[in-house]
């Protein structure tokens, strides 16, 4: 700083700090009238004033703007999100896992539901815009007799039943999730599709005034994900209307979800207003958006190498480490048989 | 090229026409200023921790802050000559190298989060990512390209380089900034907005050094030609 800003800012603070001569503090001027020359003691105690003043002003600055740059204010810590009529998970069904669940606080404040933002804590601060009452789900396509049916219909056919079950993202995170919910097959089998159904569609709402992250073109909107017929009809894909004994939150795909435990988390679509039988496969979004990274089939497999996470390991939320990720996310057993045939490499 | 601060000897071939610039003022608050300022990412980590207020997964996060923060400080220290050449301010020179020093403090925290808490040091898995895993790749050149920067960052370190030969290599400073941006903008899963606000601005002082690198060769050239009456022709 140099030149008559220099002088101008040091007067300015000069000003603030109340000494009403600038630069007069530590260039004399060069005959100044006795009465004017500070003593030295009271000198020496304001210069130190004005430097620790001086220094402050510029920390703050400087701190407050790396906060917020980084996004690391404390206030951006999420809400508590009580647990209202909290069940712990009960009996143990064959498809449980007796693995310890994860926090219920963990379980909503850290999604990945890019309707309502990028950031994983976006969804539990934003989703509350979602309307899910009155909710109707569209059902076409290959099917007996397309039609809209409300959601509180379609629940009533069906008693809610709990699933434990390991969740694997694509990130390398996981956790173990109580959900409510009942199989999709069931829904299938009421709906009868066609002999010509090879998949089911399934999508999510679109509407950019409930779902504000729908107006970035992050991804391409609505969101969609599918399953080949087999897939869907399999006991261990469910369709969750809640979770830890309660109602689903907003932000964990209210009202209407698709849970399918051995892929990777992006195959459960959230907050689902269309059931579509088709014959092709379906253009599901991930894989549009990068299919070299995100294939339709998204079985958890720990040998398929990503660009950007091994998925040899996982760290399950709640704990530090890392441990080894299970072929189909530890479903083998029961889903293998699916895939007979199929190179799981080409077909990631 | 540069005019580093305090920690630069006179300019060896400096011209003696011109008068010798003015005292500039001490601030003696600007560096204690930056300084405590630059801990404020690291103390907001700390209370946080202390608070279990790090969210659902407190390693991922306190990596990604850590490596948001080393990439703006860089940024930043990049950011103080073209201050001086466009606005003339010559205070953030003065703190160019603290910014600097505070980049590669963050960045080593960044990369130990990844290496401990983070991947408990398992060699296998970290030498698969660095290899394989293009973002993790150049995350980690623009960490190497660091290190020796920072360990000549000294006033001891000008004068045994010679200051041509140590500001040379302290350009290398850009090449990590741009692998870092690059680090980045590959480490996004699909939303590359934030990323691409660093690289433009990374982009624009990099524009400020190349155009004055050009306009400053030009310079010489004119200097050098035959019966041009540049002063050092002169005589
Ligand atoms: C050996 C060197 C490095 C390694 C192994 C490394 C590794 C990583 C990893 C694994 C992530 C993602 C973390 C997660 O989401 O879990 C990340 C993010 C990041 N790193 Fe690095 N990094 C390195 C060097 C650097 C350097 C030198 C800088 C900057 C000067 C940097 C800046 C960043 C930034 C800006 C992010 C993204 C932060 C965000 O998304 O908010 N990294 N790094």
């Amino acid at each position: 700083m140099r030149g008559p800003g220099k002088r101008a800012g040091v007067a300015l603070w000069g000003a603030i700090l109340g000494e009403g001569r600038g630069c007069a503090v530590r260039k004399l001027p060069s005959e100044p009238p006795s009465s004017e020359i500070t003593p030295e003691p009271l000198y020496r105690r304001r210069e130190l004033l004005k430097n620790g003043v001086l220094t402050a002003g510029t920390a703050v600055v400087v701190g407050s703007g790396l906060l917020s740059l980084v996004g690391a204010a404390p206030r951006d810590a999420p809400e508590e999100q009580p647990l209202v009529h909290a069940a712990v998970p009960t009996a143990r069904g064959p498809y449980d896992t007796d693995e310890p669940p994860t926090s219920y606080q963990s379980v909503t404040t850290y999604n990945n539901f890019y309707e309502f933002g990028l950031d994983k804590g976006d969804p539990a601060k934003k989703a509350h815009t979602l309307q899910t009452r009155p909710w109707t789900v569209s059902v076409e396509g290959e099917v007996a007799q397309p039609r809209v049916i409300d959601v509180d219909t379609l629940l009533q056919w069906f008693t809610p039943e709990e699933r434990v079950y390991r969740m694997r993202c694509v990130e390398a995170w996981s956790m173990v999730i109580p959900w409510l919910g009942f199989p999709l097959a069931e829904l299938i089998k009421r709906l009868e599709p066609t002999g010509n159904a090879k998949f089911v569609e399934l999508v999510t709402l679109l509407d950019p005034k409930q779902m504000p992250g729908q107006r970035s073109s992050a991804l391409e909107w609505p969101y969609v994900e599918g399953l080949r017929m087999d897939e869907a009809m399999h006991p261990l894909t469910l369709l969750a209307v809640g979770l830890y004994g309660t109602v689903l939150p907003n932000q964990n795909g209210a009202p209407l979800r698709l849970v399918v435990p051995w892929k990777y988390g992006f195959k459960g679509v959230k907050s689902i207003v269309t059931i579509r039988f088709t014959e092709t496969q379906p253009k599901t979004t991930w894989a549009l958006a990068a299919p070299r990274e995100y294939g339709f089939y998204a079985n958890v497999n720990p040998s398929v190498n990503h660009p950007r996470w091994s998925q040899a390991t996982e760290r399950r939320i709640g704990e530090l480490g890392r441990r080894p990720t299970l072929p189909f996310n530890g479903y083998a057993e029961e889903v293998e048989s699916l895939y007979a045939g199929l190179d799981l490499r080409q077909n990631f | 090229m540069t005019a580093f601060d305090d920690a630069v000897p006179a300019r060896p071939r400096a011209p003696a026409r011109r008068p010798a610039p003015r005292q500039a003022a001490p601030l003696p608050w600007l560096k204690p200023g930056v300084f405590i300022g630059a801990l404020a990412p690291l103390a907001s980590i700390a209370l946080r921790a202390s608070r279990d207020e790090l969210g659902a997964n407190p390693i991922a996060q306190v990596e990604n802050e850590l490596g948001l923060t080393a990439l703006i400080l860089l940024v930043a220290s990049l950011a103080c000559t073209p201050a001086r050449r466009l606005l003339g301010w010559t205070w953030p020179t003065r703190v160019r190298r603290e910014l600097g020093l505070f980049a590669f403090f963050y960045a080593s925290l960044h990369v130990f989060t990844y290496l401990v808490p983070d991947q408990g040091l398992d060699w296998g898995v970290i030498v698969e990512d660095v290899t394989r895993r293009p973002f993790i790749t150049v995350g980690f050149l623009a960490f190497v390209l660091l290190v020796p920067l920072a360990f000549t960052s000294t006033a001891a370190s000008i004068r045994r380089l010679g200051y041509r030969r140590w500001n040379r290599l302290h350009q290398l400073a850009y090449l990590a900034a741009v692998l870092a941006v690059v680090h980045f903008i590959w480490r996004v899963k699909i939303d590359v907005s934030q990323p691409l606000i660093y690289a433009s601005v990374l982009g624009a002082l990099l524009l400020v050094r190349v155009a004055v690198w050009a306009r400053q060769r030009s310079a010489r050239r004119e200097e050098r030609r035959p019966g041009a009456s540049g002063p050092a022709t002169s005589r």
